[in-house]
């Protein structure tokens, strides 16, 4: 169980959001292959260690909004805004 | 190794048991292997058997960088059905269902297995309608399967409260499903394995894979530098990590999925109860523990813990069936990390690296997969290609299509 640390709503309990997987993914033009449009759809980097992803606060502000959590020890270094690009690892 | 029989039982009683032979060796690892397997759990042990046992390849190394069924191969929560929507997948789950009937014979270990069936429950009268289609299906697939009523789950279950919030309408049962002792199978692996000239290796983490011109060429490792031209991965909810030394990526997502034990009581529950619309499923084991699972912590992970909420809904969904069990004391509550594709049909085959082949992708499901996972890829790395039940389970099917998208007919606990 952890705090969410909701742009908009301050820290709550991960109840309340719904996970929406890795972010930053950028939908490939209609006309590629059908291999870099699998790679689009399906296919993630699901690191272990820190991961961008992006989460919903459902049962409050409505928000869609990314994190920067590491996935062994759960541990939320950065919450940000949809439109904000990728951080460099380095943060 | 010394056989298990009623003879050597009373031989070694007569010396206080203190003379059994160890059950495998613990060697150092070679140089070099035709076959290296990654992961020490029930698939990879599956595997390196039946190389050595069908294939006769038995220069092979298993690589664990814990112990011996160490992940979640000692987390699962042992049930064994083949009740699956999709002939792909009823054919293969039936093969494996198949296989835990005759391996306790075969390895010369009592894997417990118990075939006292497996209940799927309807709540709503489109549960019963989807459950009819469900149960046509298995039928047509050749499976074992019966469409059971409201007085015979009555009958069958006298334990469970069919009117629960969600009122028990009817379900259907596979009697060939039910349960085998939970590690049973791993141990009776590895011995069988060890026993045939492979070399388990414990506490040995894979840190890179040598790959050159596209063909595999060896892993390094915490014990050294190992090479081979034929390696599988068999790592479950770390196959991404692996998948990544290697240069490509998997459809995988690693997710925590909890399960727990009750203190044991007398025998109460003689069938394995599951539901799919409270997300829950119910067994006792023959220590007289209840075994309870429900639902994955929907979150990136691989912290094998999962969320208090999440637990807490399973709980009160079971209560809500088994108003009595609301007394017993939980023993013990574990998560492991499941790997879980977009379809949550398996990844079984070869890789986009020459030489690389792959298990994985079983979800919250691969123990009652484990013998069928085993023999399947130990056919597809002896042949360089899928053996036949398991040509849909290919990586390539997530660029063509052809999806096997269990995941909305098989409904909870895979």
């Amino acid at each position: 169980m952890f705090l969410i640390p909701c742009p908009h709503c301050g820290a709550r309990d991960e109840q309340e959001f719904t996970f929406g997987g890795e972010g930053h993914i950028v939908r490939p033009d209609e006309s590629v292959d059908d291999e870099t449009w699998g790679q689009y759809l399906y296919f993630r980097d699901n690191p272990k260690g820190l991961h961008y992803e992006r989460w919903c606060h459902s049962f409050g502000c409505g928000t869609w909004f990314n994190l920067a959590r590491d996935t062994v020890t759960h541990e939320i270094t950065r919450a940000y805004s949809i439109l904000e690009p990728k951080p460099e690892p380095a943060q | 190794m010394s056989r298990y029989s009623a003879w050597n039982l009373a031989r070694n009683a007569l010396s206080d048991h203190q003379h059994w032979d160890p059950v495998w060796r613990l060697p150092e690892p070679k140089a070099s292997y035709d076959v290296v397997i990654v992961g020490a759990g029930g698939h990879g042990l599956a595997t390196a058997y039946f190389l050595a046992s069908q294939h006769g390849i038995r220069n092979v190394a298993v690589l664990e960088k814990g112990y011996i069924g160490g992940g979640n191969s000692g987390r699962n929560t042992q049930v064994v059905r083949s009740n699956y929507f999709y002939p792909e997948s009823s054919s293969f789950y039936d093969r494996s269902v198949q296989l835990y009937e005759r391996l306790s014979q075969e390895l010369n270990f009592n894997l417990m297995v118990s075939q006292r069936g497996v209940l799927t429950l309807a709540h709503s009268r489109h549960d019963l309608e989807a459950n009819r289609r469900w149960f046509n299906s298995i039928k047509l697939n050749g499976v074992d399967s019966k469409l059971t009523s409201r007085s015979e789950i009555a009958k069958l279950a006298p334990c469970l409260n069919l009117d629960a919030h969600y009122p028990i309408l009817g379900g259907f049962f596979q009697p060939r499903g039910g349960i085998s002792r939970h590690d049973a199978i791993v141990w009776a692996l590895a011995r069988g394995a060890d026993s045939l000239g492979v070399d388990i290796i414990q506490g040995c983490e894979v840190s890179g894979i040598d790959i050159k011109d596209g063909q595999v060429q060896g892993v390094r490792t915490t014990k050294g530098t190992i090479a081979t031209k034929k390696l599988a991965l068999v790592a479950a909810g770390h196959s991404s990590v692996l998948a990544k030394m290697s240069g490509f990526r998997l459809p995988i997502t690693s997710m925590p999925l909890q399960a727990m034990v009750t203190e044991p009581i007398k025998p109460i529950l003689n069938t394995v109860i599951m539901s799919g619309a409270v997300h829950a499923y119910a067994s006792q084991s023959d220590r007289g523990e209840i075994v309870i699972g429900g639902g994955a912590d929907m979150h990136h992970s691989y912290a094998q813990r999962g969320s208090v909420y999440t637990y807490r809904i399973n709980i009160r969904a079971i209560l809500e069936l088994f108003p009595w069990f609301s007394r017993l004391k939980v023993m013990r509550h574990w998560a492991g990390i499941v790997d879980i594709s977009p379809d949550t049909t398996a990844i079984l085959g070869k890789t986009p690296v020459q030489g690389i082949y792959i298990n994985c992708g079983w979800g919250t499901g691969g123990y009652k997969a484990i013998p069928a996972g085993g023999e399947t890829l130990a056919y597809t790395i002896a042949h360089d290609e899928p053996h036949p039940l398991v040509t849909g389970f290919n990586l390539e099917r997530f660029y063509t299509g052809a999806l096997i998208d269990e995941g909305a007919a098989a409904g909870v606990a895979h």
